[in-house]
């Protein structure tokens, strides 16, 4: 087949506002351009700081940025591909858990290509080594990354597509029109891109200058549209891991320890165990003993039924008291001596969180002697390819691994724990297993978001903060997979001085203070102790920004200053002033409300986007008290707004999504949800004890605005939302209950349900479903 | 192996398994059923929520055992049948306003919806927000606001 041309020209004139980037004719049966991840996405915006304070890390280089400069060099190219059935396709190298990844993918392709939108089908690419780091959904940074690459690649699809027509009709590309999928001349000449998709092949890989749309010709982008895959949702149709029918991949599930990474000694009755009902298989594993059988209800039988003498864990000796008085001991020194000035200081504490998502921590493996192949929702797949072949003894081109749809991560799925542990499970048993952990196991021994301090002094004088300190003092947070060899072959690039380690490079790259308050530190100190941890959504910032902005509310109030036009005046950038008066007006600060209600004002900006959130909690004796069986209750947020920023908004609708499961993600840290460690375990073995939000914690009235975007980029939102949000919260509580809240959840101090049993590590289902039937 | 017949989704079934294993895994392990969700096996998330002769229940706390043959049981994926349509008036309205996030709970939260839809009209009355705070089917995305909104607007299809 001949090319009709080697270098596609566009139908559209390359005018003004007009973005030229390459990409990729790549050789294929049907119509493929690939291009780079990463692709010129890392542009410098660096902050205008014109203020006195110094332009902090963060501003200057976000983590997402690091992210993005750091995919630019890799080989790997994304294909779009075009079918003969006039559908679009995409494999995505991020995971969807979500966060809406796959549908505004699907609406750039849609744009560029002048295709419908349900015609763009988007999947998630199994593990793609060649993509080096380009493969790691996290630092909400895929919209980012992926935003010029998928359009470019779309563009080209189409100025292909054109010049095919152009040449079979001989008209020139400049007289063709796209729409709908469908090639239009004035003659009354039109084809649908199915129709052209072979000829428009190419036999060679051939580079194309890719001429983007300008953002007042979106008609897709920018506009609100549901998720593609909401029909298969509401019809249950949509596959998870645990729902997928690999051959002979029987439900299997394990025995744990009794505390954090606790040791298998011995199993006295795997025999009888292993001839029990429907069971299998029995297998010893470093830290618990699996079962495989032919339901998951006998599994949970059978590992209940094992008789296991455990050898200790790696943090037995450690409870909440304990860790907070090793946390208060590491702290770093505050550097403003405080002793002519007026200041204030204060300490706050964050108890162990879980990022634990609604799905249970579950994979499928099939391993065999030469190979190995396995299913899960993974954020950092060629990481999770590379440990599990190492792991089983195989190459890493042996071992294929499919993303499959995650049910929320939350910052879970950076990890492949349950991958890993399905694979050695597999290995041992020499069959496939569909590996699920309980519920329990997954807020027990399931990753956490360490418990941490907060230490904040700010002096001020004569109308102006002199200073701002934040000592953040944090249990270890693993960041164990995969994103150091990204900082490694990055960091010494970063226009940053010092010599960071990585969870402080981490920490500097995605905080700063918003405001000019003088000299300002924000610096961490971490105690390595071996919970296990993670990343959860929002990593430091919810906790950070909280303390700030109750600080800043102090502030304030000793400076004789509204809070709102207290921030108005000391905010650094534009945009911030610009959510905040938007919400002061939207929620109409200062509005009269009774004795014991109040609202919260808080500021945040990160991932290149800027979001104020104004509340109004409930804190009524008559609210508090309300009675939920098996529930808390305490005070109640009635009323939320987010007002969110955030560049460009490439689907407002999943933008608003975001912004709503962040406030919910804020409400449960402030108010509800922790996780209370005691003697080397946390105590919360079910949904009834780690109290995420409910609907009677939620606001009925929950509000996002979506300001006009600022920009052409996409900023990063889907954890934008969660530390502002925070902060309202508890600078509302604070005001309504007439007191500098320290320690959270509100609630944690009090134990609001008895534990479940910490042997067997799972507990039995109940049998009184019927009862309870409504 | 004991046999179990019940109706599942329309149809009348036998399905071999031992009398404790819980309706849920029946479901899903032995017959495929998959669009009731595991979230807890404690009949505390309510991601399995399914309908038994019409009410809400988590057959991750039933044992199959105790499902009789007279006794009707529906999914998500029976639940437009019951209207005799593609999509019960309650999908419809999750679909109008893009309810879900993940999606790992929402099959859930429709049958709970429907379910307590179902109990207010039979009282005679509307939904209301205190009937909406009573649901206790977690969803970990939170889309609280988005789900009582879908069940509001489904409400007024029913």
């Amino acid at each position: 087949m001949d090319d009709p041309t080697d270098s596609p020209e566009p139908a559209r004139p390359a005018g003004p506002g007009r973005r030229r980037v390459l990409a990729y004719l790549l050789a294929a049966p049907t119509l493929a351009v690939g291009a780079r991840v990463g692709l010129d996405a890392a542009g410098g915006e660096s902050a205008e700081a014109a203020v006195p304070s110094l332009p902090q890390p963060e501003e200057l280089f976000d983590l997402g940025d690091m992210q993005t400069l750091a995919a630019a060099p890799t080989s790997g190219l994304i294909s779009v591909q075009v079918h003969t059935d006039g559908t679009a396709s995409f494999a995505v190298p991020r995971a969807e858990v979500g966060q809406g990844m796959t549908t505004a993918v699907a609406m750039m392709i849609a744009e560029e290509l002048d295709l419908p939108l349900e015609k763009v089908r988007v999947s998630l690419a199994d593990a793609r080594p060649e993509l080096l780091m380009n493969q790691l959904t996290g630092g909400s940074n895929s919209m980012r990354s992926i935003y010029l690459p998928v359009r470019s690649a779309a563009a080209v699809a189409r100025q292909r597509l054109v010049a095919t027509a152009a040449q079979q009709w001989g008209v020139p590309e400049s007289e063709l029109t796209t729409a709908d999928g469908v090639i239009k001349h004035g003659s009354g000449r039109s084809a649908t891109y199915g129709s052209l998709a072979e000829a428009a092949a190419s036999t060679r890989a051939v580079v194309a200058a890719a001429h983007l749309k300008s953002p007042s010709e979106f008609t897709v982008l920018g506009t609100p549209r549901n998720r593609i895959d909401a029909r298969d949702i509401v019809t249950g149709r949509k596959k998870f891991g645990m729902d997928l029918r690999v051959p002979d991949a029987k439900p299997t599930m394990v025995r744990r320890p009794p505390t954090v990474n606790g040791t298998v000694v011995s199993v006295s009755n795997a025999d009888a165990v292993k001839a029990m009902p429907g069971v299998t298989d029995v297998a010893t594993l470093r830290h618990g003993v699996a079962v495989r059988g032919e339901t998951f209800g006998q599994c949970i039988d059978a590992l209940r039924a094992l008789d296991v003498t455990w050898g200790p864990g790696t943090v037995d000796k450690e409870s909440d008291d304990t860790v907070l008085a090793e946390l208060r001991a590491a702290a770093l020194p505050m550097t403003v001596p405080a002793l002519l000035t007026k200041k204030v200081d204060a300490e706050f504490t964050f108890a162990f969180a879980s990022n634990s998502p609604l799905e249970p921590d579950n994979a499928i493996a099939d391993v065999r002697s030469d190979r190995a192949e396995i299913w899960a929702s993974l954020k950092v797949p060629i990481v999770a390819q590379r440990d599990i072949a190492d792991r089983l003894g195989l190459p890493q081109s042996a071992v294929t691994v499919h993303v499959v749809e995650g049910g929320g991560s939350f910052g879970r799925h950076l990890f492949h724990d349950v991958a890993a542990e399905a694979a050695e499970i597999s290995q041992k048993m020499g069959k496939p297993v569909k590996l699920s952990w309980s519920r329990t196991d997954n807020f027990r021994q399931g990753r956490t978001h360490p418990m941490c301090v907060s230490r904040v002094r700010a002096t001020y004088a004569l109308g102006n903060v002199l200073s701002y300190e934040q000592r953040h003092t944090s249990s270890e947070t693993d960041f164990g997979h995969g994103l150091g060899e990204m900082i490694t072959s990055t960091a010494a690039k970063l226009p940053v001085a010092g010599n960071l380690t990585f969870a402080e490079t981490i920490f500097q790259l995605t905080q700063s203070t918003p405001y000019n308050f003088g000299v300002t530190t924000q610096l961490l100190n971490e105690v390595p102790l071996k919970f296990n941890t993670g990343s959860m959504r929002n990593i430091y910032s919810p906790n950070v920004a909280c303390a700030r902005e109750l600080i800043v509310d102090q502030l304030a109030g000793k400076m004789g200053k509204d809070p709102v036009a207290f921030r108005r005046e000391f905010l650094k950038e534009e945009r911030l002033r610009a959510v905040l008066d938007k919400a002061a007006e939207a929620g109409e600060w200062g509005r009269a409300l009774p004795d014991g209600v109040a609202q919260g004002i808080a500021l945040h900006t990160e991932y290149r986007g800027a979001v104020a959130s104004l509340v109004e909690i409930d804190c009524r004796p008559e609210t508090v008290n309300r009675k939920v069986r098996d529930g808390v209750t305490g005070p109640r947020v009635t009323r939320a707004l987010m007002v969110v920023d955030a560049g460009f908004a490439i689907n407002p609708r999943g933008l608003e999504a975001q912004m709503m499961g962040g406030l919910n993600d804020a409400l449960a840290m402030a108010l509800t949800s922790s996780l209370h460690i005691k003697d080397g375990i946390p105590l919360e073995g079910s949904w009834d004890n780690y109290f995420y939000t409910r609907q009677w914690n939620t606001p009925p009235d929950l509000r996002v605005i979506v300001m006009p975007s600022t920009g052409d980029k996409p900023s990063g939102a889907g954890e934008l939302g969660v530390a502002p949000a925070f902060a309202a919260i508890a600078c509302a509580y604070a005001r309504a209950t007439g007191t500098l809240p320290t320690s959270f959840p509100v609630n944690h101090a009090t134990l609001s349900f008895d534990p479940l049993p910490l042997e067997p590590s799972t507990p039995q289902s109940p049998t009184d479903g019927l009862d309870r039937a409504f | 192996m004991p046999s179990h017949t019940f109706k599942l989704n329309g149809e009348q079934i036998t399905v071999e398994a031992e009398d404790d294993v819980r309706l849920l895994w029946v479901l899903r392990d032995l017959l495929g059923v998959t669009g009731p969700k595991y979230g807890c096996g404690l009949g505390v998330c309510q991601a399995c929520t399914s309908h038994i002769n019409g009410k809400a229940f988590n057959p991750c706390s039933v044992p199959v055992s105790k499902i009789g043959a007279d006794d009707e049981v529906t999914t998500i994926e029976g639940l437009p049948a019951t209207v005799g349509k593609d999509l019960h008036p309650m999908q419809e309205a999750w679909l109008d306003l893009d309810v879900a996030q993940c999606g790992y709970c929402q099959p859930g939260q429709i049958m709970t919806a429907v379910a307590k839809v179902r109990r207010a009209a039979e009282s005679g009355r509307e939904i209301t927000d205190a009937d909406l705070d009573e649901i206790r089917n977690i969803c970990r995305c939170g889309t609280y606001t988005r789900i009582r909104e879908a069940i509001k607007a489904g409400a007024e299809k029913m």
